[in-house]
């Protein structure tokens, strides 16, 4: 049975209506990312899982139990506010034991919890010392601690790392999927940020105007995208989308992408397209990720479907690891991602090849994937 | 040496040039004003350290020839205040403490409920609320005397009847009673704009959390608000303070005789219209009767002007 079970929720503040019908549900010790734009509704969504809000219509249940009436404390949940929210007047111990007091936990036992949490989070020397003083990892640390400390059988986090800097927001994402992976608690996590979402997630929830586009693991929702928006949405730099238009060339089915100087490029249809759905003549926008498109040298030597054609070389950028080519087709931007030491010259027209068990294919009318 | 090096040359002296005379003038004003400030202070604490007749027959500026504490002792303790006995203003002192501290300490703790009720658990309607609450600011203290006087009356006749059910009057009635209630109710509009602003730009998030941590409505009032709350607090016991020690007009309105507040019984040793005017007496009693308020300001002042722009600047 999942720990957490959300069945038709929907949230309205007035004629607003910000979540039209969320259905997602999370396994034991799963790692449920909520990712999407500003205004989505991901921060509201995790609000009323904690009860900050109250819900329209729909079901919530934490534990098999329905939580929708009830009090945040009574939910079996510990969340991590986003601007960490600790309490300025009491020290990190009285922080991480406040909910404890709160309950009657007599003090030993709670002195004894939070020596547990602090040497799980290694903040024991910080105990006696107030939030102020602390730095903002540090913040971060106890704040988590404070979610620690109670078990809880769902963690939420709203956003916990977007006011770290660059560095130590890396750091802090390998903790928390550390502390993921040693405690095996189930954790509901709110991000604006792809990477984040990517790399922490055991399962992405995108989101977009109230509406969930796409429920997968982060494989799935990278490699599959459902539609456009997910597409565009997930991956940086984000995926190359381009017109296209089906046509039957020496009896097969291939897509041909039209350009205005160059040849046009065809290419077989994706392997991950339903053939069933590809309609000859109809307009198709073919969807590439930047590191399916390479030199012929640096080409997954292990691709079934390869295609190669030459193209002006616009823009390079070389980002250290790897060397990123922007070039034009179909009228649009088309980013590479090559091998850093890529022998690309600006102006020099370069033969590329795409990876086709990467590409996917997408109806312009409905923007869901074929 | 070219144009372009003199001219880089003059401009870098003139900045200091120019905060030069900008400096003089600041403080040569500043010591103006708290000279013509200070004049009223030191003839005040000069006569009340003087015998009468070197009041009335020397110069207002000049040094006590015979250094006296006399007027001071009087005052207190001493002095006829109106037509009543010579008690001084002992009494009265005593009776404005009575009334401020609790007036003080119940509008504020009042205003405080109201301001963390109106920006952490808000209702439908919380901005009429609050927009109402603020008329209390912008009431003239005349117009309220006569409903106050009514309302006072008919809780002083409850009280009356409370005594004759229970033996015991709750206090209503009393004049020192009723002025706290006075300032109480008065208070509550400034009170609660002082702490509704500080409130408003409380992060939320802390309130939040500590529902999630299981605390009450009290406990997080108790626990997270009020002990974050110190500058703004110190501002509201400053203002009420100040305000309720120094008001006149409800003091003489709803307290008679023995009951007077303070102000009330400064006026009456003042303006007294039998005897010789003393003086060196009526300057001791007023810097007695100046003498809380200044306190007050001088152990929270500094925090008076933070606690003010933290206020102010959200909101």
């Amino acid at each position: 049975m999942a720990t957490l079970e959300i069945k038709a929720l929907r949230k309205r503040f007035g004629p607003v209506e910000i979540l039209k019908g969320i259905d997602i549900s999370l396994d034991k010790g799963g790692f449920l990312v909520l990712v999407g734009p500003s205004g989505c509704g991901k921060s509201t969504l995790l609000n009323t899982i904690a009860g900050l809000e109250s819900i329209t219509s729909g079901e919530i249940r934490i534990g098999g139990r329905v939580v929708n009436d009830l009090h945040p404390s009574k939910r079996d949940i510990a969340m991590v506010f986003q601007s960490y929210a600790l309490y300025p007047n009491m020290s990190v111990g009285e922080n991480i034991a406040f909910g404890m007091e709160m309950r009657g936990v007599p003090k030993p036992a709670r002195d004894k919890a939070v020596a547990t949490v602090a040497r799980t989070l290694q903040i024991e020397h910080l105990l006696d010392r107030r939030p102020g003083q602390l730095s903002g990892g540090q913040r971060q640390r106890v704040a988590m601690g404070r979610a620690l400390v109670r078990q809880p059988s769902v963690f939420l986090f709203d956003e916990p790392l977007s006011n770290l800097d660059a560095k130590l927001r890396v750091d802090m994402r390998i903790e928390i999927k550390r502390l993921h992976q040693t405690t095996g608690t189930t954790i509901v996590y709110v991000t604006h940020d792809q990477i984040e979402a990517m790399t922490l997630a055991t399962k992405i929830a995108v989101l977009k105007d109230g509406e969930v586009q796409q429920v997968g693991t982060p494989s799935e929702i990278y490699n599959t995208p459902n539609n456009l928006f997910v597409a565009d949405f997930m991956g940086s730099p984000a995926m190359n989308l381009l017109e296209g238009k089906v046509a039957r060339i020496d009896g097969a089915i291939a897509i041909v992408i039209e350009r205005k100087d160059h040849p046009s490029i065809v290419a077989p249809a994706p392997v991950s397209a339903d053939p069933n759905q590809i309609k000859e003549g109809a307009k198709v926008i073919f969807g590439i990720r930047p590191e399916a498109i390479n030199d012929l040298q640096s080409i997954d030597r292990n691709a079934r479907s390869v295609v190669q054609f030459d193209a002006p070389v616009e823009i390079v950028e070389p980002a250290g690891a790897d060397t990123f080519v922007v070039t034009r087709a179909a009228g649009k931007e088309m980013t590479a991602r090559m091998r850093a030491d890529a022998d690309v010259k600006v102006g020099q027209n370069y033969t590329f090849a795409f990876n086709l068990d990467k590409a996917v294919l997408f109806d312009p009318a409905t923007t869901r994937r074929i | 040496m070219s144009a372009a090096d003199n001219l880089l040359a003059s401009r870098s002296r003139e900045p200091a040039r120019h905060s030069m005379t900008t400096r003089v003038v600041i403080y040569g004003l500043l010591v103006f004003f708290a000279f013509v400030y200070l004049i009223p202070m030191v003839v005040m604490v000069m006569t009340s350290l003087k015998p009468l007749d070197e009041v009335t027959g020397g110069n207002m500026f000049a040094l006590p020839q015979h250094l006296t504490f006399q007027p001071w002792i009087q005052a207190w303790g001493e002095a006829r205040i109106g037509i009543s006995d010579t008690t001084g203003i002992y009494g009265y002192f005593l009776n404005s403490i009575k009334m401020v501290v609790p007036a003080v300490l119940i509008s504020s703790v009042l205003g405080a409920l109201n301001g963390y009720v109106l920006t952490k658990w808000r209702f439908p309607g919380d901005k009429l609320v609050f927009g109402m609450m603020l008329f209390a600011c912008f009431i003239p203290f005349q117009s309220v005397i006569i409903p106050m006087a009514v309302i006072l009356g008919m809780l002083g006749h409850f009280g009356n009847q409370l005594h004759d059910l229970t033996g015991f009057s709750f206090g209503l009635g009393n004049s020192t009673v009723n002025l706290v209630i006075v300032h109480v109710v008065y208070g509550l509009g400034f009170t609660t704009l002082f702490f509704r602003n500080y409130y408003e730009a409380f992060p939320t998030e802390l309130v939040k959390a500590a529902m999630m941590d299981g605390a009450s409505f009290f406990q997080i009032f108790r626990r997270v608000l009020l002990p974050n709350s110190t500058p703004i607090i110190i501002v509201t016991v400053i203002y009420q303070f100040t305000n309720i020690w120094n008001d006149f007009l409800f003091g003489s309105t709803f307290a008679a005789g023995d009951a007077s507040p303070m102000t009330v019984a400064l006026n009456n040793l003042v303006n007294t219209s039998t005897g010789i005017v003393e003086y060196n007496v009526n300057m001791a009693a007023a810097i007695i009767a100046a003498g809380p308020t200044l306190f007050v300001y001088i152990v929270g002042g500094r925090y008076f002007v933070r606690g003010l722009m933290a206020g102010a600047v959200k909101g």
